[in-house]
């Protein structure tokens, strides 16, 4: 496999560093990809402020005509998405266990779990009785949503990509497992920021 | 005075010259890197430079003969984004990528691969901005700003051209605000505390706190207003329900925070500059370090102050007219502290120091008139006329490109490893200042009497001072040419640079200039705070910077 500098242990800034022995910094990479998550939760803050704020403004909420959001299938959705958050933890558990098989199973019920969201998600688009243009809060539907699920395909590439690495005998181990703590930080992220807008949109 | 030991076993020669084809490459160094963004970013600088002369040759008179409105219009938006988005932005980027690593003892940035990637995104974004000129009608043409609907109904392709080319410098900063912060954070060398580093690691690091916080939020505005622009959707089109004054918000969430991003890391670079060139120890470090946190906080709830005259009922424009206002005392905090600093030091006069007292003496009066905007009553009268061009001339060019500049004069025998001409950058310097303040002070009037900002055309009673603004402008232009012509010589010609030109105490200086490739010898040893100028004797047990008394070092009894 390619690209093992991002996996391996080594904290890239002192990849190549040749004199002699040095200190070892702590692996930074969590610290970063955290960072990225800030910043990516920002995008969600600004659009859910926008979104709360033409709901605010609007005469009537939402606009008259709106067909009416069905409950049932997104509610079995968002209930998958928070579950499957559970069960990549005990993927993250396992793995502390030097249990890679375990892992395996794990990460391969999430990214199934996050499959079938997203197909829930678009059999709901195909049988809304709005479009993207109809109306304000059709837009700001489609967008927040959209936007959300482009980041569960990420999650969801994330995952399959441990799966893959993790083919090869020793590529994870107890102390070697950036890659599935990444993938499971960033698989939260996305239910946190589903949960919200699952409120915002279907509940208030 | 204590001088940084030069018998230091990092102050050892570069062993080969380093090819000059590094710098065309996916180079990891973040020295490579650093010097990539400069030279990018200066590049930029120089086009938008031209876009402003041009604009400025338009105003020298009240009829509209130079251009038409329509290409005006698009000359100083696109002005105004190359000059933020592609010079100052990236530039301050360009000496953090170059400087901290060197400050903290670190070899190079947490995250070399994306710190590449970050840059490599710049060009291109650049390029496709500058090629909107030449798509079906024109440039984007809204201003900076990007204000829906105008910017709804301007040529759709320069539009989306901008939008595109923004996002990927927005995504370009938030990466290297990723990697700011963790190196700053997680890599300094042991024994080198938080309250130990130096203060340019500060402002970068709440410079870097802003554009992980506020930089989102402006992605999410251009991505609706993309939609708006192509997809037909109305969130900011109130024809169908949507909301303009929701894209002021997001945007200005973004942009008032980056005018901090832009001038912090010039305050964190001016604070190490006044020192060396004063032969004193910074006045207040806690103070200016601090007041960068809370410049950064502060800055993220004050953004509606460019809003006061959209609508903004009537309680939330107080509260954001006191908290501008209470922002201006962090401010003032470090402005003092920068002037006690050089209060009765041995002041070596060279370019990096003039540049470095013209930008606080500038940005002071930018301040100023910031203060005066920031009160409702007066900005309503002044908002979109000259006023607010004189103010932000003031605060970016005054502060910020002098800033820029000094850091530049002061910093280029360390990376390029040859001394700038010191009476070529003299010649420079007062070609800026002179046309500097011909250009920009004569706005402040022509704003109070009146005059709108982003028109082509004016009343004629306005004629003789634009003229007087416009003949500023064809000096400040010209005043690039020394420094260019000083840049590429002494790059190629110039004196050889020794390891610690000004004497200086922080770590960058205790290496080879320039650098040699992973900066340090096994692990630097602090053998003095950053600016213990006159301070500690050679030997004597060194006491933190922190601690010393404000007095001693503002009657310079310590030296
Ligand atoms: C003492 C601190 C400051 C205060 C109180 C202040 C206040 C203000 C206010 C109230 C406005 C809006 C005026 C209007 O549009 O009617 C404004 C505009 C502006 N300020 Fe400042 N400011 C300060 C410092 C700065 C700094 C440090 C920068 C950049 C380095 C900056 C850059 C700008 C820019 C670019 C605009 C114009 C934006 C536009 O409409 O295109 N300001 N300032
Ligand atoms: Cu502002």
């Amino acid at each position: 496999m390619q690209g093992s500098a991002v996996d391996s242990q080594q904290p890239i800034a002192l990849e190549s560093t040749s004199h002699g022995a040095e200190e070892h910094h702590p692996d930074l990479r969590l610290f970063g990809i955290f960072m990225f998550l800030v910043a990516e939760a920002m995008i969600f803050l600004g659009l859910f402020a926008a979104y709360l704020t033409f709901r605010s403004v609007a005469p009537t909420w939402p606009p008259v005509g709106t067909p009416k959001l069905e409950l049932l299938l997104p509610g079995i959705n968002t209930l998958i998405l928070i579950s499957s958050s559970f069960v990549i933890h005990k993927g993250d558990d396992a793995i502390r266990e030097n249990d890679v098989k375990g892992m395996r199973l794990w990460f391969g019920i999430t990214a199934l779990m996050g499959a079938v969201f997203l197909v829930g998600q678009l059999y709901e688009y195909f049988h809304l009785e709005f479009g993207l243009t109809t109306n304000l809060f059709a837009s700001t539907f489609y967008v927040l949503t959209g936007f959300h699920g482009l980041h569960v395909c990420f999650g969801l590439f994330l995952i399959l990509a441990v799966l893959w690495r993790s083919r090869r005998e020793g590529h994870y181990s107890n102390t070697q497992k950036f890659g599935i703590e990444a993938a499971e930080l960033y698989w939260h992220f996305v239910d946190v920021i589903w949960i919200v807008l699952f409120g915002l949109l279907y509940l208030l | 005075m204590a001088s940084a030991d030069l018998t230091h076993p990092n102050a050892i020669e570069p062993d080969e010259p380093q090819p000059w084809q590094r710098f065309f490459s996916f180079s990891v160094d973040h020295k490579v890197i650093g010097i990539q963004y400069l030279v990018t970013s200066f590049f930029f600088f120089l086009i938008g430079g031209a876009l402003a002369t041009a604009v400025r040759v338009e105003l020298a008179t009240p009829e509209v003969d130079f251009v038409s409105r329509e290409l005006y219009n698009q000359l100083f938006t696109i002005h105004a984004t190359v000059m933020i988005f592609l010079w100052i932005v990236p530039a301050g980027a360009g000496f953090g990528n170059y400087l901290i690593p060197l400050l903290i003892g670190a070899k190079d940035m947490a995250f070399p691969k994306l710190n590449a990637i970050a840059f490599w995104m710049i060009p291109p974004a650049g390029l496709l901005l500058i090629s909107s000129f030449f798509v079906p009608n024109g440039a984007a043409a809204s201003g900076w700003t990007s204000y829906p609907p105008l910017s709804l109904v301007n040529g759709q392709w320069g539009e989306l051209i901008w939008i595109l080319s923004v996002l990927l410098l927005g995504t370009s900063s938030i990466l290297g605000g990723i990697n700011f912060v963790t190196t700053i954070l997680k890599m300094r060398i042991p024994g080198m505390t938080i309250n130990d580093m130096p203060l340019f690691c500060w402002a970068m690091l709440a410079a870097s706190i802003l554009i992980l916080l506020s930089t989102p939020v402006l992605a999410g505005a251009l991505v609706l207003l993309c939609f708006d622009l192509m997809a037909g959707t109305t969130f900011f089109n109130p024809t169908g329900g949507g909301d303009p004054i929701v894209y002021q918000h997001m945007f200005w969430f973004y942009s008032h925070p980056a005018v901090y991003i832009m001038i912090l890391p010039l305050f964190g670079a001016i604070s190490e500059i006044l020192p060396v060139h004063s032969r004193k120890p910074i006045f207040g470090y806690k103070a200016i370090a601090y007041s960068s946190i809370a410049i950064s906080l502060l800055g993220l709830v004050v953004w509606a102050h460019h809003m006061f005259t959209s609508g903004t009922p009537a309680w939330l424009r107080m509260f954001f007219m006191i908290a501008t206002m209470i922002i201006a005392v962090p401010t003032g905090i470090k402005v003092f502290g920068w002037l006690a600093t050089i209060w009765g030091g041995k002041l070596r006069l060279n370019s990096a120091m003039l540049f470095a007292m013209g930008f606080v003496s500038m940005f002071v009066v930018g301040g100023l008139s910031g203060v005066m905007i920031a009160s409702v009553p007066f900005d309503i009268h002044v908002h979109d006329t000259y006023f607010i061009v004189a103010h932000l001339h003031y605060v970016l060019f005054g502060g910020s490109v002098f800033g820029l500049y000094a850091a530049l004069y002061h910093w280029f025998p360390k990376m390029i490893g040859r001394m700038l001409n010191e009476p070529w950058g003299k010649v420079h310097f007062v070609l800026t200042f002179v046309g500097f303040n011909l250009c920009f002070l004569p706005m402040h009037y022509l704003g109070l009497m009146g005059m709108p900002r982003r028109v082509a055309e004016y009343d004629p009673q306005f004629a003789t001072i634009n003229n007087l603004c416009s003949i500023g402008s064809y000096i400040l232009a010209f005043s690039t040419i020394p420094f260019l012509i000083n840049a590429v010589y002494s790059w190629v010609a110039g004196a050889k640079a020794p390891a610690n030109p000004w004497n200086a105490l922080t770590l960058e200086w205790t290496v080879a200039s320039p650098p040699p490739e992973h900066n340090f010898v096994g692990q630097p040893v602090l053998k003095t705070g950053p600016y213990d100028y006159g301070v500690a004797k050679q030997g004597a047990v060194r006491k933190p910077i922190s601690q010393l008394k404000a007095s001693d070092i503002l009657s310079g009894s310590t030296r």
